[in-house]
């Protein structure tokens, strides 16, 4: 049993390296023109070891498989990392449509980033609850991801598209807003670092409080920037929290969840600055000319044809095979649960973008922004409505 | 009507864009997809003529105008994307915690979540998704997918259909994939056509002029996929009605039978007993997880058999009983039987089944049993008479026991904290005794109280709760999801790609067009132009 959960975690962290190995040989291509782009070797070597780093992932996934009895989704840790598996074979899919290798310059990061991310949740191995025992866990659960993971390409190309065509010799109201959502990556990269630093001190706070009429206890691993409401710290020795969440945060341990955030802002803001001192000018005209060889029309076709293949996907996963599960778990197939809703939402907008593209003025630069807006939404439901709203989906 | 004659010689209808035969721009109309302004031409819908965009006067065009309108719908989609987002900035109110302070959604909001949660309360968006406004909301856009579905679907059928292989010359150089090669051979032009046939083009020939076809039916997708979802809309809507959609609970305690509410006393329900398991925390598996987070349920299950009425209802006799159905109800497992559905949705763990009560000297300090009885508490007797000759008659029984303003009295029917007031007659002809037992409690009123009642044992047992369903309108969902999604794979999956070929004196005109992934139609036409003379096609709209 443990060599099974050694061999599963092993082979997730050499998924991870090879993933960024795979980057590295993506970004040499930047520097081939347009002849050797159309048989690149590093653009060869660098699509072979994504495809060897997903085998890798998958051995992840199936051993764990064995040693739970349960398809490893059922938790924040599991899901995300999946999630994360997700955009890389979708990835895979499109670069073999249409062989564009600056996509995995940027598809393979943010892969790299969900994986980072879902690594500092609790990795333990978790019994299922009753309403989880049920083989549409991992139906719906996997079509889902998958579906997310297609429509995040769009957003990849989107972003690539945005970084390349923005006019970067003045600032403006686009600059800034491309510069927010790489800041919102560099958040990403902030948690795990900053978790990471503080699980290898080993810092540790208690403390008490009343959620609902009961009394529990939660335990921070980061600094209590934020204390829970009307909470009491238990351990000695450790900084009081300079102010408390609000009460209406409503998800278990939501402070908790709530002090991460800010020192997830924190340190990705901290990154950030840094990287733009470094720099010295905006990341965006800092990346820029390394995608002038990017054709925009491509890259506008590929962030329209993730969401034309991706959005079928998502219904069937997240709104047709999610219904019929709460259906047999739940008595009813919609509830309005927080997570449903926002799984309405979710294709509402993408419903939105699919109709705009039939409109003169909606290609482009329009819809390389809905493009981040709906990766926006997607995000927002895995991680944000499990912190902050609670709901019948909040497991983790 | 007024039909426009084009110079090839066929008739469209009003409002016609491009002539559906041979795409001619007709004069006078090409503002409507503003090709006006622009060098290429608009062929969303093949330039054909929609109702919405030909007429304008009656109240009649205006309404249907409106909403055949994909601005209009987009909106709608927005207004209600953000409604929807709003109903779960704080819980709806049938997701208050069952533990609140107070569930009444006029306390509720406003202790909890402060103004906000007033004013969230006050605009009514605590029940946001049933809010007439909400619904309007769905049924506009359900009244926009007809009618935009409609005005497209008719007129696009047609110059399809219509559509003849000769084009102008106009509508070709005015397509986005467009090349004039001046020497081509006959040669060439049958290479390009066995090699669009290999990729499985319907190659039309009309005295030279060539139109290659793939995928048209992806054109339709939308217009199925708009069906599954009215299908979808009419469901939700039959379901509001109680024919169609019942919703029941029914509480059933271990060893007991009770009728299933919605089924007009037909079906009767025994559970035979209710299981709640958890987690070994010594499974190596979880041992990690469980010391972390605690016990976690494994398991709630009621075994459960479902009775049938049969024969002639006879007022005040006992129904017939016939027994239809034994089977294990879980969570993901309900139990299915007639049309009815139930789920394991609940249960309550602290309800008693028996007391076990014994008599002893009160100033016995070791309490020695006398005698004992056993009272069912949910059919307790009136007496109860012990060996040893002594009996105890029930005076009061509240099977809830709570003091209401001094007042002893019971908060529910159900046993959840009995207690009783007894009458003991011990033997001979001493006089009766008054105690008042409860659990934690029990008191002697007059305080000269020679013999004392304790409890001796207790049982408890669970009740489960449990959903029933009956809903009619389940299929018309499935039918509806499922021809959505036929709907939206046929329109996003495959493409309609069309490719013109036009032979001009000596030489040649290629255009193409799909309705989208251009890149892969230009795959295509690099593959059937190889080897010979035919230019490949620019990209006209190509984004600097």
């Amino acid at each position: 049993m443990d060599s099974l959960v050694g061999i599963s975690s092993t082979m997730l962290y050499t998924a991870f390296i090879l993933y960024l190995i795979a980057t590295i040989f993506f970004g040499a291509t930047i520097k081939e023109n347009k002849k050797q782009a159309k048989k690149s070797i590093s653009g060869k070597i660098g699509i072979t070891i994504t495809i060897i780093g997903f085998l890798a992932q998958i051995v992840y996934f199936i051993t764990r498989w064995m040693a739970s009895g349960h398809a490893p989704v059922s938790n924040l840790f599991e899901f995300m990392t999946f999630f994360g598996m997700g955009i890389v074979f979708a990835f895979i899919i499109i670069y073999f449509i249409y062989k564009l290798n600056i996509l995995g310059l940027f598809a393979l990061p943010i892969a790299m980033i969900v994986i980072a991310y879902a690594s500092m949740f609790p990795t333990e191995i978790a019994p299922l609850v009753p309403s989880l025992q049920s083989h549409w866990l991992y139906i719906h659960v996997t079509t889902v991801s998958l579906g997310e993971a297609i429509l995040s390409i769009s957003f990849v190309a989107g972003l690539i598209y945005l970084i390349r065509q923005i006019d970067q010799t003045v600032r403006s109201k686009r600059t800034t807003w491309l510069e927010i959502v790489l800041l919102s990556l560099f958040i990403f990269v902030g948690f795990s670092v900053i978790s990471t630093a503080f699980n290898l001190s080993g810092y540790s706070a208690e403390f008490e409080y009343t959620f609902n009429g009961q009394t529990t206890t939660t335990d921070y691993h980061l600094p209590p920037i934020a204390g829970p409401n009307e909470g009491k710290l238990l351990t000695g020795d450790r900084m009081e929290p300079l102010f408390d969440a609000p009460g209406w945060m409503q998800g278990v341990d939501a402070a908790r969840k709530f002090n991460t955030l800010i020192w997830s802002v924190l340190a990705g803001i901290v990154l950030y600055g840094l990287t733009r001192l470094i720099l010295r000018k905006r990341v965006g005209a800092a990346i820029q000319p390394f995608l002038k060889k990017a054709k925009p029309d491509m890259l506008d076709e590929i962030s329209y044809r993730a969401v034309a293949i991706g959005f079928p996907v998502f219904t069937l996963g997240g709104l047709i095979f999610a219904s019929i599960w709460a259906q047999i778990a739940w008595d009813r197939f919609w509830g309005w649960d927080p997570k449903e809703v926002w799984a309405l939402v979710t294709w509402f907008f993408y419903a939105a973008f699919l109709h705009l593209r039939l409109s003169r003025g909606w290609h482009g630069e329009r819809s390389a922004w809905l493009a981040v807006g709906g990766f926006a939404i997607i995000m927002f439901n895995l991680i944000a409505v499990n912190l902050i709203l609670a709901g019948l989906h909040s497991y983790a | 009507m007024s039909k426009i004659k084009c110079e090839c010689g066929h008739v469209n209808p009003e409002g016609t864009v491009l002539c559906e035969a041979c795409g001619k721009p007709v004069e006078g109309n090409q503002h409507i997809d503003g090709n006006d302004k622009r060098k290429l031409l608009n062929m969303r819908y093949d330039g054909s003529a929609r109702r919405s965009q030909t007429y304008n006067k009656s109240i009649v065009d205006k309404t249907w105008n409106f909403f055949s309108s994909v601005k209009v719908g987009v909106w709608l989609i927005v207004l209600a994307l953000i409604a929807s987002g709003l109903g779960t900035i704080f819980p709806q109110e049938q997701y208050i915690p069952a533990n609140a302070a107070s569930r009444d959604p006029s306390i509720y909001y406003e202790s909890q979540y402060g103004i906000l949660g007033q004013i969230y309360y006050q605009l009514g968006f605590h029940n946001l998704y049933s809010s007439w406004w909400y619904m309007l909301l769905i049924a506009l856009i359900g009244i926009s997918l007809v009618i935009c579905s409609i005005d497209r679907f008719v007129p696009l059928y047609k110059a399809l259909k219509r559509q003849r292989p000769r084009r102008h010359t106009q509508f070709l150089k005015r397509q986005r994939l467009f090349s004039e090669t001046d020497n081509t051979t006959d040669d060439d032009k049958a290479k390009l056509i066995t090699k669009l046939k290999k990729k499985r083009y319907k190659v039309h020939e009309e005295n030279g002029h060539i139109l290659a076809e793939k995928g048209r039916f992806s054109r339709w997708g939308p217009y199925v996929n708009h069906i599954g979802l009215i299908i979808v809309l009419i469901a939700a809507l039959l379901r509001m009605t109680p024919f169609m959609y019942l919703d029941e609970y029914v509480w059933v305690r271990e060893g007991e039978q009770t009728v299933i509410p919605g089924t007009d006393g037909e079906y009767h329900i025994k559970n035979k007993d209710f299981i709640l398991e958890t987690y070994d925390e010594n499974d190596p598996r979880f041992q990690e997880a469980i010391a972390q987070e605690g016990n976690v349920a494994k398991n709630y299950q009621t075994n459960a058999v479902i009775y049938k009425e049969t024969g002639e209802k006879v007022a005040g006799a006992e129904p017939k009983l016939e027994k239809v159905k034994e089977e294990k109800i879980k969570l993901n497992h309900p139990l299915k039987f007639d049309s009815y559905t139930l789920y394991q949705s609940g249960y309550q763990q602290n309800e008693f089944q028996s007391m076990t009560f014994k008599v002893h000297e009160t100033n016995d300090p070791d309490e020695k049993s006398l005698g004992s009885f056993t009272v069912d508490l949910t059919d307790p007797k009136n007496e109860y008479n012990l060996d040893n000759g002594f009996s105890v008659t029930v005076s009061q029984y509240y099977p809830d026991y709570e003091m209401d303003e001094g007042e002893p009295r019971s908060k529910t029917n159900y046993p959840r904290n009995p207690a009783f007031v007894f009458n003991v007659n011990p033997p001979g002809n001493e006089e009766s005794e008054i105690s008042f037992v409860g659990i934690g409690r029990n008191v002697d009123a007059t305080g000269e109280n020679d013999y004392k009642l304790g409890i001796e044992n207790f049982e408890t047992r669970y009740a489960s709760g449990l959903t029933v369903r009956r809903d009619y309108t389940l299929p018309l969902f499935i039918i509806g999801a499922a021809i959505f999604m036929i709907g939206v794979i046929q329109g996003m999956y495959w493409h309609h790609r069309r490719i013109w070929l036009h032979p001009e004196s000596e030489g040649m005109m290629v255009a193409g067009h799909t309705n989208k992934n251009w890149y892969g139609l230009k795959k295509d036409i690099e593959h059937i132009i190889e080897d010979t003379n035919v230019k490949m096609v620019k990209d006209q709209q190509e984004i600097e």
